[in-house]
């Protein structure tokens, strides 16, 4: 579990993270969303017990980082932003040095590292030194290390940030199988890996907790949320029609690539009587799409603090 | 302990990753060598003991100790490894005790590596061994006390080169503190008191003695309580980071 009360910090007179409160609990993945300099890794570090809070306290399975930050860190797993490790050495003298300093000994050490190192898929640059690795290589080192003492706690910092498609899958299934029964905290900006991962949701900016919320919930905040599109030549036409249905808010065309969206009036389902109309106005429809809202669109609306377009805001 | 133990291990894999470790021991003993034969006079004196070896160590020391504890905390805070490093279950006395005691075993390796000379004095004539283990002993302890000045004040900035600077300054201040022409110039400006304190910090008026083969406990105290002194700043230095 990993508590914040009120956690704050600042440099100068800059607020990075301003009292910040969340909690999160076991079998939770949450995403910690938020511009870049929102105060995601200087909130990370704090409850990690790098940096000293200005106030407030962060706490990791109950003990506080700063009081007692040595059980605080035992139970953690830390992959720092950027994902460092020491360069000059290999991969398995990397491993072994945080295998040693976690205390984890003999047999069951060298097999939870095997294991680590099979999940990650790290076998064929054991020998190879870190310094040498491509940058989707040395985050997953930075992961191997975060995940080796197999802790109850995981905090990530874009741990996904450098790796190809097929790494970020890779990842994400990783984090998807320890998620069951841990607690999980990663901060992002790609919106994508909240809809792969997180079953919650946190967006702050300037230092402060915006939102707090599912995936599903924040979509239901887009404009774009229930929302008919569907592509279909000639469709200019219908336009003026669709815009006389009395559960529709508006419509909008695509200037490039002709793509109808329809929006719904809060609270109506405009699926249906969309596609009777569609069908009685005789037109062919390649392809048509209920919308869950975007995401993005979302996230700008909140950290920017202005309205996206007109409709249905939250 | 384990961490502090997995620190060391893991320092001074890296001074061997790395050329440092190889520059460093064909420097050291390369210079200890020249030093001794031609600038210290070892034939020419005559005398079956070590002591044109002991004299040039501060003076190797200077120059070679900040090239080792320059990279200690100035590449971790640069690389971002400190916050790796800081989040893993260990305390910053521990971290700080295993980086000094790495450097100070490696500098202890370079001192053994000199055994050629011991051996040549052995050969030649009948030294006092005991001596020459207390100047052994003499240098160690005052490696340490050079190494820990280094470790905090590569605390104190990212830059390596910061760092070094530093060092190489702190040591030659502490190094001449007790000369005479030292002394001799502030001799009018301050009082008596003052200057006989001064005195008392030069390293080398504490290292010359135990090198003579004199163990005097407050010469020896003088590095241990140095050296821990100038640690618990370093750590206290790092700590102090952590809130700015």
């Amino acid at each position: 579990m990993i508590e914040t009360d009120k956690l704050t910090r600042c440099y100068g007179n800059l607020t990075a993270v301003d009292a910040l409160s969340i909690r999160v609990e076991p079998g939770q993945v949450l995403g910690l969303l938020g511009p870049n300099g929102a105060g995601k890794s200087t909130a990370m570090r704090m409850i990690a017990g790098f940096l000293v809070p200005t106030s407030g306290s962060a706490r990791v399975c109950g003990y506080d980082a700063m009081r007692e930050p040595l059980k605080a860190k035992r139970a953690l797993g830390y992959l720092p932003e950027g994902a460092p490790s020491y360069g000059e050495m290999t991969v398995r003298e990397f491993l072994q040095f945080i295998v040693r300093i976690r205390g984890l000994r003999g047999e069951a050490g060298y097999r939870r590292m095997d294991a680590v190192v099979q999940q990650l898929q790290l076998d064929e640059v054991l020998g190879l030194g870190i310094d040498t690795l491509s940058k989707g290589l040395r985050r997953r080192v930075g992961l191997a290390q975060a995940i080796l003492h197999d802790p109850p706690v995981l905090m990530l910092d874009e741990p996904t940030d450098g790796l190809d498609p097929n790494q970020k899958h890779a990842v994400r299934q990783l984090i998807d199988m320890m998620a069951r029964d841990r607690t999980i905290l990663i901060s992002t900006h790609l919106l994508e890996e909240v809809h792969a991962l997180c079953n919650r949701v946190v967006i702050i900016a300037r230092g402060k907790l915006l939102a707090d919320a599912t995936p599903a919930e924040l979509e239901a905040r887009s404009r774009y949320h229930g929302a008919v599109s569907f592509s279909a030549p000639g469709s200019g036409m219908s336009q003026e029609m669709l815009g006389r249905l009395p559960q529709v808010a508006g419509v909008e065309i695509d200037p490039l690539d002709g793509r109808v969206t329809v929006f719904p009036k809060p609270g109506e389902r405009i699926l249906e009587p969309v596609e009777r109309l569609l069908q009685e106005q005789g037109l062919e429809v390649s392809e048509i799409q209920l919308e869950r809202g975007r995401l993005d669109e979302v996230f700008r609306q909140i950290t920017s603090g202005e309205e996206v377009g007109r409709g249905v805001a939250a | 302990m384990s961490p502090v133990n997995a620190v060391v291990r893991r320092e001074l894999g890296s001074y061997f990753a790395t050329p440092v470790a190889y520059v460093f021991l064909v420097i050291f003993l390369v210079l200890a060598g020249i030093l001794t034969f031609y600038v210290g006079d070892f034939y020419e004196r005559g005398q079956a003991d070590l002591q044109p070896f002991f004299v040039m160590h501060p003076w190797l020391y200077l120059i070679l100790v900040p090239a080792i504890t320059m990279r200690m905390w100035a590449e971790e805070t640069k690389g971002g490894t400190l916050e790796l490093l800081l989040t893993l279950p260990l305390t910053l006395w521990q971290a700080m005790l295993g980086k000094f005691l790495a450097a100070w075993l490696f500098i202890g390796l370079a001192l053994a590596l000199t055994f050629p000379i011991w051996i040549t004095v052995n050969y030649l004539g009948a030294p006092d061994n005991g001596v020459i283990l207390a100047g052994y002993l003499g240098s160690w302890l005052m490696a340490g006390n050079f190494i820990a000045i280094g470790a905090c004040l590569s605390a104190l900035t990212r830059s390596q080169v910061v760092a070094f600077i530093l060092t190489a300054l702190v040591c030659v201040l502490l190094i001449l503190a007790g000369q005479p022409q030292v002394l001799d110039f502030f001799q009018g400006a301050l009082p008596r008191r003052l200057i006989n304190a001064v005195a008392h910090l030069s390293m080398l008026r504490h290292f010359e003695a135990i090198s003579r083969g004199v163990l005097d406990l407050r010469d020896l105290l003088y590095f241990v309580l140095s050296t821990l002194g100038w640690l618990v700043a370093g750590v206290l230095l790092l700590d102090l980071k952590r809130t700015r």
